[in-house]
């Protein structure tokens, strides 16, 4: 059960003074000061109205010789009295702060459908001038020169040139993709805001550049025998293909 | 010049009578659920609005309501959404290549020098299914990077990053095993490449890659293994993390944001 407010409490107590310094004359004062006497009687005041109102007074309403001021109103005239005060947050918890949404339907639908549309036409005008490559017959005998992986496998290839393949091929991708897997569970810090988390945005940055710069050294700066090349001077036609 | 005029008329009414007719019927009804645009008497409320998405298949995909900052563009950039339908449209046009296409060392090159020349629009799928392969790689890879810049990785979404980590992982050796399928010299050389980087894992490295080449070197058992993983087994352990991924963006309190 919520407690009664401090404020309210003494308000009460204020008001019952002020009566009791009246001398319980007036007709509400007496009322209003009865459940704090005898919490467990009914205000002499209330069974009265219902005598004067229905006339089907209850059998244990003691008689009174109150002169009946019919509608037992407050000194001010009120007709209600503060019965308890309840907080609001002992009968509804508002856990969820209220976001400004929209229907997803046009909203959202509308725009998925324009990007899907865009999508495949792109596709389609690229597909239809661009061919995909089809070399000769595979031929285990004849190894072409250079060898080289798919472009998203070109980073880890570069690094095989720096490190043991145990290093390179193993233990810097496995530990990075275990890094970035336990990200969420690494990073204690609760803001997404931008300038709140400088030092991760710029690992993150400096890890997509470390990758996507060995992607390139790999698949446009290696040439015959993945040696160092400018793909300016030998063209990438011998050198990389998708 | 009246005439025609009336005859257009009556033409017009005939045919809204027909569509009235068509979309009174308990069959269209049937199809078309409550909220749906093509229902009957469809109009523009907030009810209707509701509707289209909670009495379709699409419910279970999208909530009814979206935050208004996630519908922008410029916060998703579409990646996630796009890469899903990549996906789509690879496994469109892989259906379709797969009727002229054997995984045997025999028949593979064959195959595909004859659905370029010989099969309609053989080429031009082939290519669809080629650079949406790289589109996807690409996508989401871009995908992860935005995620990771939104700070959408943190708690309550920790989990579902790992599995977005796992679907990049997917991705990739979905376009791997699919590099080998066209069975030319690129195809060879370049998974003969990845797979002996893959070989150098200590203690089950070669172990492993025995098992995927079926045997020391790359042959036309590899070429039966990779098709198989390549159009069965991968995708259907991607639809499982996929779906999995969806249904955590919703459980976790839908697009991060706003930032």
């Amino acid at each position: 059960m919520a407690e009664v407010p401090d404020h309210l409490l003494q308000r009460s107590l204020d008001r019952r003074a002020f009566l009791a310094a009246q001398g319980g004359g007036a007709g509400g004062g007496a009322a209003a000061a009865a459940p704090a006497d005898d919490p467990g009687k009914i205000p002499t005041s209330l069974l009265e109205r219902s005598a004067a109102g229905g006339g089907t007074a209850t059998a244990t309403a003691p008689a009174t010789t109150r002169p009946a001021a019919t509608p037992a109103a407050g000194p001010a005239g009120h007709t209600q009295r503060l019965l308890t005060v309840v907080k609001a947050g002992s009968i509804q918890d508002v856990k969820a702060v209220p976001t400004d949404k929209v229907h997803t339907w046009p909203h959202l639908l509308i725009g998925e459908f324009v990007a899907t549309m865009a999508m495949t036409a792109f596709l389609l005008v690229f597909s239809a001038v661009v061919n995909a490559p089809l070399l000769g017959m595979a031929n285990p005998n004849r190894t072409p020169n250079p060898s080289k992986a798919p472009w998203y496998f070109l980073g880890l290839q570069e690094l095989l040139t720096m490190f043991h393949p145990m290093v390179a091929g193993v233990t810097i991708p496995g530990m990075g993709l275990i890094a970035l897997g336990a990200a969420g569970y690494i990073d204690k810090n609760p803001s997404n805001k931008p300038e709140d988390r400088k030092f991760a945005i710029a690992l993150m940055t400096l890890f997509l550049m470390f990758w996507a710069t060995l992607v390139i050294i790999g698949s446009f700066f290696r040439g015959e025998g993945f040696n160092f090349i400018l793909p300016w001077r030998q063209g990438v036609h011998d050198i990389f293909d998708l | 010049m009246a005439k025609r005029l009336v005859a257009k008329g009556e033409f017009s009414r005939k045919l809204s009578e027909r569509v009235e007719k068509v979309q009174g019927s308990q069959f269209w009804a049937s199809v078309f659920r409550p909220g749906s645009i093509f229902r009957k008497g469809y109009t523009d409320s907030p009810r209707n609005r509701s509707y289209v998405i909670m009495n379709s298949v699409l419910y279970h995909l999208h909530p009814v309501k979206v935050k208004r900052h996630a519908v922008k563009v410029s916060y998703t950039l579409c990646l996630g959404g796009l890469s899903f339908f990549l996906f789509i449209m690879l496994t469109v046009t892989g259906i379709f290549l797969m009727f002229f296409y054997r995984p045997t060392a025999a028949n593979a090159w064959n195959d595909i020098a004859t659905l370029h020349t010989s099969v309609a629009f053989g080429l031009l799928v082939r290519n669809m299914h080629r650079w949406a392969a790289h589109l996807m790689v690409l996508s989401v890879f871009l995908h992860m990077a935005r995620v990771f810049y939104h700070g959408a990785y943190k708690p309550p979404r920790e989990f579902n990053w790992v599995i977005g980590v796992m679907l990049l992982m997917l991705t990739l050796l979905l376009s791997f095993t699919g590099y080998l399928l066209p069975w030319d010299q690129l195809a060879l050389w370049a998974v003969t490449v990845g797979t002996n980087m893959m070989g150098y894992t200590p203690v089950f490295g070669s172990q492993v890659r025995f098992v995927l080449l079926g045997g020391a070197e790359i042959g036309t058992d590899t070429l039966l293994r990779w098709y198989v993983l390549h159009v069965l087994m991968l995708p259907f352990v991607i639809v499982i993390f996929m779906a999995v991924h969806f249904w955590r963006v919703r459980k976790d309190g839908g697009i991060s944001g706003p930032l």
